[in-house]
């Protein structure tokens, strides 16, 4: 097969990737995010404690986690019918991926949120903040970085998930990889989806540890030196470029307000 | 300000009951300091804990500023609209800060006014307002892990002192401090009770806290109030463990045949040198063993151990004499070392 025979294929299979792992994510996050956050606050202690509603909902995510995907996209046929009108196709492979991913996802805002230092709700309790107040100002901005991560391994393991999307005829690079490059036996086009693959989940990966790193950074990266640390030179500012003259001077007095 | 009566906490987990508070009276006078000091589980976190309902008391009731909050908690876990409103008039300090990461130190004074509603021009002016009160003014757009810990406590009182409350509640404020950003926190809620009227109800388990500016006191063991009063109450009372504490004295007498008494001067006593005084009026000589005074508003506050040459029966008119300037006297119960060291005298020979 020459570059240019691939090339309709690799550019279907790409938009037909990135058309469901959007979309599923985008599903992921408006399911995953406020089941997670419910069953943090139904949980005993919990500032809507009910245990119940807590129960039920952890074996309802359990029951999606344990189900192969495999299994589940097939077994969600019928349903997918209903919700898109058809069985086949990325839009039927989306509904599949989406309930795939609502459980997982909802689990890694659960941790994320769980995280949150128990203080700062009871400092803003002690401010007279309610139920809301906690979850939007308090919960989902202290967890975000955590969020961050969860959602990066989210669209990264629905990457891998759409590749299973070829049992519906739903398309995309891993379905061209399995129909062409495996059952064709043609090597090249294998090779170029796997690099494809490589390199939208590097990309993926990067973008989220950028982003985590940036909200991380606030977190005192620059803190002041402390201990032994004081009394080592500051750490070259890239304007001072490290001369000598600079990192001798006399550390701005940190503590003169305390 | 802050009263509470019968307060009792029951902690119960898998069938065991603890008993946290135990039928604790509190009462924190308007504008006073009030510290209530104790050793790790007497209860005192879940006092200051209990008084603006972040713990639900199992019985008793507690009332600030006139308020009965116990009546406003209702049955449910959550906190009701009017206890909200009750608890942004209570402003509250941590031993941990508790400052959100994710603001910065301006955001984070803005908070409770984003909770009372405040316009956001407002909310701004008020926080850089009380950032100047707190020494903070060029530290608005840092975020908190940039400070220094006794840098995000002066956050954090400034948050805590953003709705105008009449009481500040300081959980452990400077326990996580150094000596010395201790003391300037300290100085600053003493500032601050004094320039505003506020008054502070604290819990700590360093004395030193107490000492440096506390009006009262109380002293809490296994979930009771064992001892509390104005200091100079404290200290008017025989045998009071915290006045002990407060002002520890100790030293031995110089040799047999002596008479040590302890002498407590309690704010009310005449303001005039009476040591010298009485070694004037007596022609006798007054060692002083040891002392741990203070004067606060010219008055004289603090105990002090003194040594008068010969027995006690030799000793009753000068003792009289210090009991008539309004001085509490006892005698110390101090053995002399000396038959001791006659003993050892004698073998050495």
């Amino acid at each position: 097969m020459t570059w240019a025979e691939m090339q309709p294929l690799l550019r279907d299979a790409c938009l037909d990737t990135l058309f469901m792992v959007w979309w599923s994510t985008v599903y992921a996050v408006l399911g995953g995010l406020p089941l997670g956050l419910l069953l943090v606050l139904t949980d005993r202690g919990g500032l809507l404690q009910n245990v119940a509603v807590n129960k039920v909902l952890g074996a309802i995510l359990n029951l999606g986690r344990s189900l192969p995907f495999i299994i589940l996209i097939v077994w969600l046929i019928p349903f997918s019918r209903m919700v898109v009108g058809t069985s086949i196709g990325p839009s039927a492979a989306v509904v599949a991926l989406a309930i795939g991913a609502v459980p997982f996802f909802a689990r890694l805002v659960e941790t994320a949120v769980r995280e949150v230092d128990h203080g700062l709700v009871e400092a803003v309790q002690s401010m007279g903040g309610g139920t809301w107040t906690l979850i939007f100002k308090v919960l989902l901005p202290q967890a975000l970085p955590s969020l961050l991560a969860g959602l990066t391994t989210t669209v990264i393991t629905l990457i891998g998930y759409s590749a299973m999307a070829g049992a519906v005829g739903g398309g995309g690079l891993g379905n061209l990889a399995i129909t062409y490059g495996y059952q064709r036996r043609e090597d090249a086009l294998m090779n170029v989806t796997i690099l494809l693959l490589i390199a939208i989940v590097t990309v993926v990966q990067i973008a989220g540890d950028l982003a985590v790193r940036r909200l991380a950074s606030r977190g005192g990266r620059q803190a002041a030196p402390v201990g032994l640390r004081r009394l080592l030179p500051a750490r070259p500012k890239p304007a001072a470029a490290g001369t000598a003259a600079v990192a001798a001077e006399p550390e701005p007095a940190l503590d003169k307000a305390v | 300000m802050i009263t509470t009566k019968g307060l009792t906490k029951v902690y119960r987990s898998r069938g065991r009951e603890v008993t946290a508070l135990d039928g604790v009276d509190l009462h924190v006078r308007e504008g006073e300091v009030y510290g209530v000091i104790g050793q790790s589980g007497a209860g005192k976190s879940t006092l200051i804990r209990c008084v603006n309902l972040l713990e639900r008391p199992s019985s008793g009731t507690v009332t600030v500023a006139g308020q009965d909050l116990t009546a406003l908690a209702g049955r449910g876990q959550r906190a009701g609209a009017e206890l909200r409103r009750a608890r942004s008039r209570i402003g509250m300090v941590f031993q941990h800060f508790n400052l959100l990461s994710s603001r910065t130190v301006q955001a984070n004074i803005e908070l409770p006014l984003e909770i009372l509603g405040v316009s956001g021009k407002e909310r701004e002016r008020k926080a850089l307002e009380l950032l100047d009160l707190v020494g903070l003014a060029d530290k608005a757009k840092a975020y908190p892990g940039q400070l220094s810990g006794g840098q995000k406590q002066r956050v954090g009182i400034a948050r805590a002192l953003a709705g105008d409350p009449k009481v500040l509640l300081s959980d452990e404020s400077t326990s996580a401090l150094d000596p010395e950003t201790t003391r300037s926190i300290l100085q600053l809620l003493r500032d601050l009770n004094q320039q505003l009227g506020l008054t502070v109800l604290l819990i700590t388990h360093e004395m030193d806290v107490v000492k440096t500016i506390c009006d009262s006191a109380a002293l809490m063991k296994g979930g009771r109030v064992v001892e509390s009063g104005t200091v100079s109450e404290l200290l008017a009372t025989p045998g009071s463990e915290l006045a002990a504490e407060l002002f520890p004295v100790g030293g031995e007498p110089s040799g047999p045949d002596r008479t040590v008494v302890d002498v407590t001067f309690h704010g009310d006593a005449a303001t005039q040198p009476v040591i010298s005084q009485l070694s004037r009026t007596y022609n006798i000589d007054i060692s002083i063993l040891g002392a741990a005074m203070d004067t606060v508003c010219g008055k004289q506050v603090g105990r002090m151990r003194i040594e008068l040459p010969g027995r006690f029966e030799e000793n009753v008119v000068p003792i009289g004499f210090l009991r008539e300037q309004g001085l509490q006297v006892d005698v110390a119960d101090v053995q002399t070392p000396a038959p001791a060291a006659a003993l050892l005298k004698e073998g050495a020979k």
